[in-house]
């Protein structure tokens, strides 16, 4: 047997953040006061794993360690994203952090660790890989939510997450183990090969592809899997819910991807009606039950449900009585979807954690009252995001949902997508009711809105980023499609 | 495409003037915010004046058109045009702009840089909705316009301000999802087009005719609004600004009505006959039924509002008749309402800001104190009741005339309203302004200033002009009326 040192190049981004980790880990260790210097090597590292995402983005699909690994360009445009994210949670979270006294190396670290799994998923070629990208995320993130070790609330969520999320993982990797045993091979690739030439006993098949899809349901948050969402968005500090419902999004796409797409692709017909349930019942559920929430962090939580539902109408519109011709669009719709909802859960939370200070969590809805006579920047900002999670245009969430209704409607689901925009309607309430109370009630405290500079001045670009990409979505749209040429 | 892009600046010009209004940031600079307003509303008034005066009238093709890609990835087009349906419309709408910006001058006093962005930002908005030729840039209008008439309610409203705001952009946008299910419908129909004009030569099914009817239908509706979802009209214009009702009365009802020309009767036309039956009862319900709601209202406000949803029921009973006559009446009749019922507002406006009331009963002699007002006031009401002379009377006419061609009964049921409408019109006129003076606070009012009485005279004589010579606007909407008539009735099955 001979030892083949394997191709590191198409996982240098990977490597170098893992490199990047311990650094961290060491600094963080040796130099305790040095909070600051841990937040810009966090950054540092972030900014250099685009920097050679970037630069090694090639369109070529690379594959490395014995074809566990796979570089192409759905995973080199999503890691991008992903890098944008993670960065602009930790700049909004840090003085959030900060004055809860929480602004440790730990937490920079476990968001490092978290990013780092992330990207294995997202790269991953290999159902064991997929798996290992996604337990390290999870630990880190369960890990998270409990930083405010003091908070009933906060570690009742982590409990909850915890048990919830490593039920689903036995799920997720009970399925993969049928796959396994029907197919026998779990290199994702070969797993489509096997299905192809009728390997295997399909009710096994079956099986797992059941449990799969359960696994991976859980993690997008989608109805009937999704109990952890509202608990979880509220009882963790706000800073952390942001980083929940941000960038995980990201992987969780590439997950579904990688899994369904291209390893499940001759189950189409199969895992497509499993998504419509799924993603009907997240709109319907989602929806309703965010009207009902006085809480601003567990409506938003109701309303990812929703958007995570919407999402799926993109995946399950793919393949239409075995015709793939609508494949691209439909997944590419959902990419961008997911990218725009990405977004626009950063402006929301980023509002949050704006108007949060030292001592006061803004997360009622009434602590948002007046917020146009406080400070109508930010308020203009807040009523962007909700107008667009909403679906109204001139914002990058009408075209989002745009873009998943043409893919619906092209596969001839015309009934559902009639009902998804009757949902939407539903949920459009409940985001004018935001924006209601900031423009139309009086402010209940004027406390000046205290942020620091680079934390303004990214929360604006955010805002103007859901607004430009509302006016002009050709480019990220064609990216979206462009990058999924090479992966289906 | 000749030169400058008119139609783009009528769009961009009053956005981007909204946009610098707000810049002007807090109350502090509040008159610059009305002057940058003014100066925008009217530059873009001025761009929207060549699009009339360069109109050849003798073609029913779209003119001033410009189109460049905006979304090669779903085939949707930045497609600009008019016709001599909307042309009047943009140019309505810019003019309506100015009126607002004006009246509202003194007036608001708070927050006034987002109350004039508000009605610049909508009125380019709008503007963008009559010139689209794009399925997909009419709806992203079409939607976007909400958002600043919301906030305008909302922000700048009376005591019941929230519940409006939110029933009018909750009931306007159920309507407009279903459309935008129909629009990617007839997007996968035509074989991945959202030009409006591909459109319109397309064949289509019965079936597929009666969906995107009645996918039209829900939208539009309830922008016009027609009996029985007209309900959220009453409480979005007593709660509004009097701003926000002038726009809404003046161009908001307007854009339904346009749909149905721009795009039920001609992508659907087999089903629109079909359905023309219901239409028009529906029609005839608002115009008699809700003439009569009108004559028992206590609310001044209430009482206009009303009675534009009897008058948009004449526009809609104009266009399912199908014949020139109706349809060039309704269109007549929706550029006269523009002014009419923009001017009533404006009336009930003036009355408001002195007394805090819209009650009628609050009222009662109102011309010993304010003889120039009740004089100008007087001329908007008989206008409204339809009086000869007057716009109000011209559509009126044409499309009682047409109904009765149609057939005589319902042209008979339609002309009741010149009856009805001008009893609860002028009774309320008489309630308000004639009489003794009953309320100590009526005569302590004092009479209209310079610029009430400029904005309300130019209303006044837009008014007289249309009465009197009304060529100049059926001249222009001639030539596209005939073709969308033969459209309608070519079957596309």
């Amino acid at each position: 047997m001979n030892f083949v040192i394997p191709d590191f190049y198409p996982a240098a981004a990977e490597l170098f953040v893992a490199a990047m980790s311990f650094v961290i880990l060491l600094v963080g260790t040796f130099k305790q006061s040095a909070r600051h210097f841990v937040y810009t090597l966090t950054q540092i590292t972030l900014v250099g794993a685009a920097a050679i995402t970037w630069q090694t983005m090639d369109g070529q699909v690379n594959f490395t360690f014995s074809n566990m690994y796979v570089d192409d360009l759905m995973g080199d445009v999503l890691k991008l994203m992903l890098y944008l994210s993670v960065a602009a949670v930790l700049v909004y979270s840090r003085g959030y952090m900060h004055d809860r006294k929480m602004e440790t190396t730990e937490y920079y670290l476990l968001a490092i660790y978290a990013t780092l799994g992330m990207m294995v998923m997202i790269s991953a070629n290999h159902f064991l890989t997929i798996y290992l990208g996604l337990e390290l995320l999870s630990l880190a993130l369960y890990a998270m939510v409990a930083l405010e070790r003091d908070s009933a609330r906060a570690t009742e969520a982590a409990m909850k997450y915890f048990v919830l999320g490593a039920l689903a993982s036995g799920l997720l990797l009970y399925g993969i183990s049928m796959i396994y045993g029907a197919t026998g091979t779990l290199e994702i690739s070969n797993v489509a090969q096997a299905i192809y030439h009728q390997a295997g006993n399909r009710t096994v098949l079956m099986f797992g592809l059941v449990f799969v899809v359960a696994g991976l349901a859980f993690k997008l948050g989608v109805v009937p899997f999704h109990m952890w969402i509202p608990d979880v968005y509220q009882g963790a500090p706000a800073a952390i819910t942001l980083f929940i419902a941000s960038a995980p999004k990201l992987a969780a796409f590439a997950m579904a991807m990688r899994l369904l797409v291209n390893g499940l692709f001759e189950l189409a017909e199969q895992w497509q009606s499993m998504l419509m349930f799924l993603a009907v019942l997240s709109i319907v559920l989602g929806n309703l039950a965010a009207i009902a929430q006085t809480n601003v962090k567990r409506m938003l939580g109701y309303s990812g449900i929703s958007h995570m539902g919407f999402m799926l109408l993109g995946l399950m519109s793919g393949v239409v009585g075995g015709d793939r011709h609508f494949a691209l669009n439909a997944y590419s719709s959902s990419m961008f979807y997911v990218i725009a909802y990405v977004l626009m859960s950063l402006a929301s939370f980023g509002v949050i954690l704006l108007m949060s200070r030292a001592g006061f969590e803004a997360e009622a809805l009434d602590d948002f009252k007046g917020l146009n006579k406080r400070s109508s920047w930010f308020a203009g900002v807040m009523a962007m995001v909700m107008f667009s999670m909403a679906g109204i245009p001139f914002f990058i969430g009408f075209f989002a949902k745009f873009s998943v209704l043409q893919a619906v409607v092209a596969a001839g689901y015309i009934w559902l997508a009639i009902l998804a925009v009757i949902m939407s309607l539903i949920g459009a309430f409940y985001y004018l009711r935001v924006v209601k109370i900031m423009y139309f009630d009086e402010p209940a405290d004027n406390t000046p809105i205290g942020a620091t500079l680079d934390m303004r001045v990214l929360l604006s670009l955010n805002g103007l980023a859901i607004a430009v990409l509302g006016l002009l979505p050709q480019s990220l749209m064609t990216w979206c499609a462009y990058s999924l040429l090479g992966s289906l | 495409m000749t030169g400058i892009p008119f139609l783009s600046l009528a769009i961009w010009v009053p956005i981007v003037g909204g946009l610098l209004a707000l810049a002007t940031g807090s109350d502090r600079n509040a008159s610059v915010a009305r002057f940058v307003a003014l100066f925008f509303a009217l530059a873009g008034l001025a761009v929207s004046i060549p699009l009339y005066t360069g109109f050849d009238v003798s073609t029913s093709a779209m003119q001033f058109v410009e189109a460049y890609q905006w979304i090669p990835r779903f085939n949707i087009n930045y497609v600009l045009g008019v016709d001599g349906i909307s042309v009047l419309f943009v140019l309505l709408n810019s003019f309506i702009t100015v009126i607002v910006v004006v009246a509202g001058w003194e007036v608001i006093q708070e927050k006034v840089s987002q109350y004039m962005a508000g009605f610049l930002i909508m009125s380019g908005l709008i503007n963008g909705i009559f010139s689209a030729l794009d399925g997909v840039l009419f709806y992203v209008f079409f939607e976007a316009s909400l958002i600043p008439l919301f906030i305008i309610i909302g922000v700048w409203g009376g005591p019941n301000r929230v519940y409006a705001a939110i029933k009018f952009f909750l009931y306007t946008l159920a309507g407009s999802l279903l459309m935008l299910v129909a629009l990617l419908y007839l997007f996968m129909e035509s074989g991945g087009s959202f030009s409006i004009l591909d459109w319109h030569q397309l064949r289509l099914g019965m079936d597929a005719q009666t969906l995107i009817f009645w996918a039209f239908l829900a939208s539009f509706a309830v922008k016009v609004p027609m009996f029985p979802v007209h309900t959220w009209l009453p409480d979005a214009h007593v709660e509004a600004p009097t701003g926000g009702s002038i726009v809404l009365a003046a161009i908001g009802l307007k854009l339904g009505a346009y749909g149905f020309l721009r795009f039920s009767l001609p992508i659907a036309p087999d089903a629109s006959q079909a359905f023309a039956p219901m239409m028009i009862t529906l029609s005839l319900i608002a115009v008699i039924y809700i003439g009569f709601v009108a004559l028992v209202q206590t609310d001044m406000k209430k009482l206009v509002a009303y009675s534009s949803i009897s008058h948009m029921g004449f526009v809609t009973l104009g266009f399912f008749i199908f014949n020139p006559l109706g349809v060039e009446g309704a269109l007549v009749q929706m550029i006269s309402h523009g002014f009419v019922s923009g001017a009533m507002f404006a009336c009930i406006g003036v009355l408001y800001d002195r007394m805090h009331s819209r009650q009628i009963a609050d009222y009662g002699g109102v011309v010993n104190v304010m003889p120039k007002f009740a004089a100008l006031f007087m001329l908007f009401s008989m206008a409204n009741s339809g009086l000869p002379a007057t716009s109000g009377f011209v559509g009126e006419f044409m499309v009682a005339l047409g109904a009765v061609q149609y057939n005589f009964w319902i042209g008979f049921a339609a002309a009741t309203t010149l009856i009805v409408g001008a009893a609860y019109t002028l009774w309320m006129y008489k309630r308000v302004v004639f009489g003794a003076i009953t309320n100590h606070h009526v005569s302590e009012l004092t009479d209209i200033n310079n610029r009430e009485f400029v904005f309300l005279a130019i209303l006044a004589v837009c008014v007289l002009v249309m009465g009197i010579y009304p060529y100049p606007i059926t001249e222009v909407m001639h030539a596209s009326v005939n073709d969308l008539l033969k459209h309608v009735f070519v079957s596309k099955l």
